[in-house]
């Protein structure tokens, strides 16, 4: 199954490159775009029996390794839910 | 008194490192690879700069994971003194062996230059040879040194005494200007609560020979070799 990870900065964590590209949008006139943050997007398959398996596993890796709970908020898609 | 240096791949000060505590400090100081479990009789260890594992992911992030982690985390748990210095700060908080994170400077440049730095407390291994209020001279060189951690968190740190280094400027005060990276209450170095670990952005491996431009990181290898006599 392919699993897509999506890690952000937390609220409230100063996140200066969200706040630079922010800026750079507004001076190319997209004046309405807020709240602009840079995280990253992990893409890999997961080897699980079902879905629920691999939700399961997958929040265990975002816990330990591919998030900092501290300073960053994460989210995932299992395919073919 | 025995040293080990740890030598994650992408480390890049683990050999001034061994150079200031063994030229310098006249110290036994060996390198550590990071895939032994052994920490070869160390009486301190010490995570140096770098960028372990090109700070994939996060930085620190890949590097807890070696196998020389579970040794230091027992030698720690155990009241073994270990110190890091910026990559090894960093991949201490990612190992939870001290509070909070590193991320992004503001100013999302790399920072490299001489900061100052003010000892906020004197009373553990790793300041003993200063006082309180002196202020240190020491070379920073980091692209995310900006450190955080929740507000209730840092209360209690302070209060407790664990913000060991703070930047401030040139005659010891605090202002916006002096703190290069943005760091939350200009927090330069923190110790854990049981005050054996160690983490700090700035390198006082690099700042032991006048030559080099000053001393005052001695100060701090002194503290050490104080503690343990």
């Amino acid at each position: 199954m392919q699993v897509k990870v999506f890690v952000t900065p937390r609220k409230g964590i100063l996140d200066p490159q969200g706040r630079a590209v922010e800026q750079s949008l507004k001076s190319l006139g997209f004046k309405g775009a807020s709240s602009v943050k840079i995280g990253k997007y992990i893409v890999f398959d997961v080897d699980a029996a079902t879905a629920g398996a691999a939700r399961a596993e997958v929040r265990r890796m975002c816990e330990q390794l591919l998030a900092n709970p501290l300073i960053e908020d994460y989210t995932f898609e299992v395919e073919g839910e | 008194m025995k040293w080990g240096v740890v030598r994650f791949p992408g480390s890049l000060d683990d050999n001034d490192a061994v150079w200031a505590l063994a030229e310098v400090m006249g110290q036994e100081a060996s390198i550590l690879w990071h895939k032994d479990e052994s920490l070869g009789g160390a009486e301190c260890v010490m995570l140096p700069g770098g960028f372990s594992y090109g700070d994939y992911l996060r930085t620190g992030a890949i590097a807890r994971f070696s196998p020389i982690m579970k040794s230091i985390e027992k030698f720690a748990a155990d009241g073994g003194l270990v110190i890091g210095t910026c990559n090894g700060f960093q991949i201490l908080c990612e190992a939870h062996l001290l509070p909070g994170a590193l991320t992004r400077n503001r100013t999302l440049s790399f920072i490299c230059e001489r900061v100052h730095v003010r000892v906020e407390n004197a009373r553990t291994p790793f300041t003993r040879a200063m006082r309180q209020g002196d202020v240190l001279t020491l070379p920073i060189k980091h692209g995310e040194g900006l450190y955080v951690a929740p507000e209730n968190e840092l209360r209690e740190m302070e209060e407790r005494g664990q913000v060991l280094l703070r930047y401030v400027d040139a005659g010891g005060r605090e202002s916006d200007a002096a703190n290069p990276n943005g760091s939350m209450r200009a927090i330069a170095g923190v110790a854990n609560e049981r005050f054996n670990v160690f983490g700090l952005m700035p390198h006082p491996e690099h700042a032991v020979e006048e030559m080099l431009g000053g001393t005052d990181g001695r100060k701090i290898f002194q503290s050490i070799l104080e503690s343990l006599r």
